[in-house]
């Protein structure tokens, strides 16, 4: 519900927001968010708490406005970021480097852990000036693979100081995102509307698949794959379409949706409930795309409780399995979408959901965070 | 207190909430539909003005903040100078409210002003706690004091508290103490529900009023001289009341006291005079009215451009008046005025303040949306701007991009993504230089790109980026250099699948149809060579006709012969493809004649 959302602004225009992950068997809710700023002189990583611990209140919610725990200075802006484990950031900058931070928790402080410089480069690794920005970078501890407007890829290790794999020249365009598909496989987008499938355990340095939208080449800026169906991929282009894939089969997409009206810049299924799908844009929109089975069809009595007590009772099980992402059927699986901003001003850059808990953050310098998502 | 200092305001961080707090305010007021009328619309437009004000207060109370934290001494200065123009800038923008939005009518003023005096006198505060904190209050040296601030503002329950505990601390003024709480429970106040009409009210007054006045007559303060001034001070008595200077601080305090205490049900209208004398009769001669005076004063006078102007002069930074300008002007209020002056005069503000936003290299975002909200010259203010922007990195250009497509800016939108494909073609960026031109349907710099890459496959022999090429899609159409690229693609595609005669086929209409370009007429005809030599004949009769007339144009036309003919390469390569060719034709002509079969 919306009155559950607590808005501060940081005097930053923040892009990139990420809930640090839980531990494995966790079962409380994510209560600690990292965000990267960008245009700004003085860019900052920020560490903060959501919502205030102290002030439990009768159904153990927690109340009040996030609180900022530690920060620290990134050169350039903070293009990408994402946790590598519970204490470690990498944030991907404008500049092209690669730089993980480590979250001191006993005395709140954040410090420069390693960095690899010239991950991103034009032309020449040498020349001072051909810093190309590193538009992306994801996570698989101790696995990191970043892309760039330079075209090129990387594979880092955590421990290790030099790349341990680079595909330079991989693609002619930028590339905006990359994600895992499995973990020796990834996932990019790029700036000519193709989603590309690497393997990594080939030596070479050619995609094993390149899939397309049909029609003009609208760049793709994110991508995201279906948590449980590895089959199921979702990218966010230019013209704020929302294209689902089954990269099984075909190389086009499954389907189209119209979404916003500006750059889609992040899509993410909910990784515990990937029924649920979040999407955020230039135009200061947040959708939520909800699949879970049709409400109106049940009794009321099952409503209560949240979305498991639905998802069980529903006639048809089989079909959840075969996920309502890939239903070409529009009045059985009905969609519902929500856009989660009453009043939407500039663009919201950056989304993490975990749990039930949203984190979003926008041009208007200001983050904002919900924590009943499902309520 | 005010400083006039150059925009460098702009780059204390606890001011970027206030900016970027009060754009989500001024959009959604820009936002709201006028369908509202009346007291809806002006409950709707007092809720703004308060929404600014908690803006404001939130920042003054950042601002507090990082001046008591921080251990820099001219940090310091500099955090508390703007705590004080800040709370200045509250002050102004309350009382405008109060006047100019909700614009107060007899009665309700006055409890507004009470309230505005008791929010901004905040120097005595610590004197009230003080007192009300001790042991026995009544036995304190500034007891009295406090119970003449009270009074002055207006809070007579308090003050009936304090009387209560020095009645029962000394029985000698128990029948004083009484007599006088009697009096500040009865007095007459106006109520902002519509309980009593304005006449009724100024009756009851003035039956209080005269009671009040026989007690002081009568003695019965006497022996205490503190609850006889306090008595003098409820009759309006201006000495009386002028001696608790210190307790006031301001003039403006006065005047309301005065009010208060004389005439309750003082007409908005009638404020200017009444504020008139009581700056005079405050400063008394000894000090002369500061600039924050002066504004107040043009507020109190109604005189609604001359507080703006005032304001302009005197703060440092356009925030202020643009959006209080921006406000009355949705009040309706500047429109009553010079018509011309008055619009304009919002415009010219917002103009100003959105320029500023734009020399700071992060609110430029902001300012977009001001400048939108500018009818007359914001289109023009903003096309200026935003050419300015440092593209930094691809996100940034593809943000103002977006900024300039939604607004039609179509020259602005031509220049940024050539700017940006300029960047990545110096940058070998082939892919991201195209997805730039195609943005803009910029056909010419699509044949610049498509130029380079063809160069490239001359020079090397190979084509780059294949990846770009063979998926190029309807964006191919863009420019016809474009086409012939991915057409000439195509054909070696085709020729790499050992498709000949489509190969053929395609090549040929590469030059029949004037897609490829002259200069490169001679690189297809030699790639036709490897077609013309295979054992299988590929080219129909037809087709080597067409050939012939191809090569025999492109050394007809080709004006500086001599150059031609002394190129040995070029020579011995036009001799071979004439050789090929009519092999060629010798070949197919026996084909095609040959009866099939048998």
């Amino acid at each position: 519900a919306m009155e559950d959302v607590s808005a501060k602004f940081v005097s930053q225009k923040i892009s990139r927001t990420r809930w640090r992950p839980l531990p494995a068997a966790a079962l409380q809710r994510p209560d600690l968010f990292a965000t990267g700023s960008w245009d700004n002189e003085d860019n900052r990583i920020s560490i903060w708490s959501a919502g205030d611990l102290g002030n439990a209140g009768l159904n153990g919610e927690y109340h009040g406005e996030p609180h900022l725990l530690c920060d620290i200075q990134h050169n350039g802006d903070v293009m990408d970021m994402q946790f590598l484990d519970q204490e470690r950031i990498v944030a991907a900058s404008s500049t092209g480097a690669v730089t993980i931070f480590r979250h001191h928790q006993n005395n709140q402080t954040l410090s420069a852990n390693h960095r690899w410089e010239k991950a991103h480069y034009h032309v020449d690794q040498d020349t001072s000036c051909g810093g190309a920005a590193c538009t992306g970078v994801v996570c698989n501890n101790p696995e990191i693979v970043t892309v760039g407007e330079d075209g090129r890829i990387n594979l880092f290790r955590a421990d290790q100081k030099d790349a341990v794999r680079t595909i330079d020249n991989a693609d002619s365009s930028t590339l905006h995102a990359v994600t895992f598909l499995r973990t020796t496989e990834i996932l990019t987008v790029n700036s000519i509307g193709q989603l590309k499938i690497w393997d990594l355990r080939q030596q070479r340095n050619e995609p094993s698949q390149i899939f397309s939208l049909a029609g003009d080449r609208v760049p793709l800026h994110c991508v995201d794959r279906h948590p449980n169906q590895q089959h199921i991929v979702a990218t966010g282009g230019q013209d704020g379409m929302l294209s689902i894939w089954d990269i099984r089969q075909g190389s086009m997409p499954v389907s189209l949706l119209n979404a916003h009206e500006a750059e889609m810049w992040e899509v993410h299924f909910h990784p515990s409930d990937p029924d649920h799908l979040f999407t955020c844009s230039e135009d200061g929109s947040l959708w939520h795309w909800d699949t879970s089975t049709n409400i109106s069809e049940k009794p009321s009595f099952l409503h209560q409780g949240g979305r498991s007590t639905a998802y069980l009772s529903h006639s048809t099980i089989h079909q959840s399995v075969i996920s309502a992402w890939l239903s070409n059927d529009p009045t059985k699986d009905r969609m519902e979408i929500t856009n989660l901003i009453p009043n939407q001003t500039l663009s919201v850059n950056s989304l993490d959901v975990l749990g039930p808990c949203l984190v979003y953050g926008t041009d208007a310098e200001a983050i904002y965070v919900n924590r009943q998502l499902f309520a | 207190l005010f400083v006039v200092r150059r925009d460098q305001d702009i780059y204390i961080q606890t001011l970027r909430k206030l900016f970027n707090e009060s754009h989500g305010i001024f959009m959604g007021l820009q936002r709201s539909e006028e369908e509202l009328a009346g007291k809806s619309r002006k409950a709707q437009l007092v809720q703004v003005s308060k929404n600014y004000r908690s803006v404001i207060r939130a920042c003054m109370e950042d601002m507090h903040e990082a001046a008591v934290s921080t251990r820099d001494p001219a940090l310091q200065g500099q955090y508390s100078t703007q705590v004080s123009i800040l709370s200045a800038m509250e002050l102004i923008w309350n009382l405008c409210e109060i006047l100019f939005v909700e614009a107060a009518t007899a009665g309700p003023l006055l409890l507004r002003l009470l309230d505005w005096v008791r929010l901004h006198v905040c120097d005595v505060d610590s004197m009230v706690r003080e007192v009300l904190s001790s042991e026995s209050p009544s036995k304190h040296k500034l007891f009295w004091n406090v119970v003449d601030v009270f009074v002055l503002q207006g809070r007579m329950d308090e003050a009936r508290h304090l009387l209560s505990k020095e009645a029962s601390a000394n029985p000698t003024s128990v029948n004083m103490c009484k007599i006088l709480d009697d009096l500040m429970k009865k007095m007459p106040v106006p109520s902002l529900s519509n309980t009593q009409t304005l006449t009724e009210l100024e009756l009851k007054w003035q039956h209080w009023h005269e009671e009040c006045q026989r007690y002081l007559q009568d003695g019965t303060f006497a022996s205490s001289p503190h609850m006889e001034s306090i008595c003098k001070i409820l009759l309006g008595d201006e000495e009386a009341i002028l001696e608790k200077k210190e307790l006031m601080t301001t003039w403006y305090h006065f005047l309301v006291t005065r009010l208060l205490y004389s005439h309750p049900t003082v007409k908005p209208m009638e404020l200017r005079f009444y504020a008139q004398s009581s700056m005079d009769l405050f400063l008394g001669g000894e000090s002369s009215p500061e600039p924050l005076d002066m504004i107040l004063m043009a507020a109190f006078e109604f005189e609604m451009h001359q507080v703006i102007k005032e304001c302009s002069i005197v703060l440092s930074n356009w925030w202020f008046v643009a959006h209080l300008t921006d406000l009355l002007d949705h009040c309706k209020l500047l429109q009553s005025h010079n018509l011309y002056f008055g619009s304009n005069m919002r415009e010219f503000l917002l103009l100003e303040y959105a320029s500023v936003l734009f020399s700071h290299h992060s609110l430029w975002q902001l300012g977009v949306d001001y400048f939108d909200h500018c009818p007359e010259y914001g289109r023009v203010y903003l096309e200026l701007h935003i050419e300015r922007i440092p593209l930094s990195t691809e996100q940034k250009a593809l943000k103002v991009l977006r900024i300039c497509e939604q607004r039609q800016m179509h020259e602005q939108v031509r220049s940024v993504c050539k700017i940006m494909a300029m960047k990545a073609l110096r940058n070998s960026r082939l892919g991201s230089a195209l997805s730039w031109s195609i943005r803009a349907k910029d056909a010419a710099f699509a044949t610049l790109i498509s130029d380079r890459f063809l160069k490239d496959y001359c020079e090397r022999g190979c084509f780059s980026d294949l990846d770009l090429i063979d998926n190029l899609g309807p964006s191919m159409l863009l420019s016809d250099r474009l086409t012939f690229l991915g057409k000439y693609r195509e054909f070696h595609r085709l020729y790499g699948e050992k498709r000949f005669p489509e190969a053929a086929r395609l090549l040929l209409t590469l030059m029949t149809a004037h897609i490829a370009p002259c200069s490169f007429w001679m690189t297809l005809l030699t790639d036709a060579l490897p077609l013309l030599e295979q054992k299988e004949v590929i080219f129909s009769a037809e087709q080597t006709y067409e050939l012939m007339r191809c090569l025999e144009d492109l050394t007809a036309g080709n004006p500086d012969k001599q150059k031609f003919q002394d190129d040995d390469i070029e020579t011995t390569k036009v001799e071979m493809l004439r050789l090929a060719l009519a092999r060629n034709l010798a070949r197919v002509i026996v084909k095609e004649g040959t009866v099939e079969g048998s």
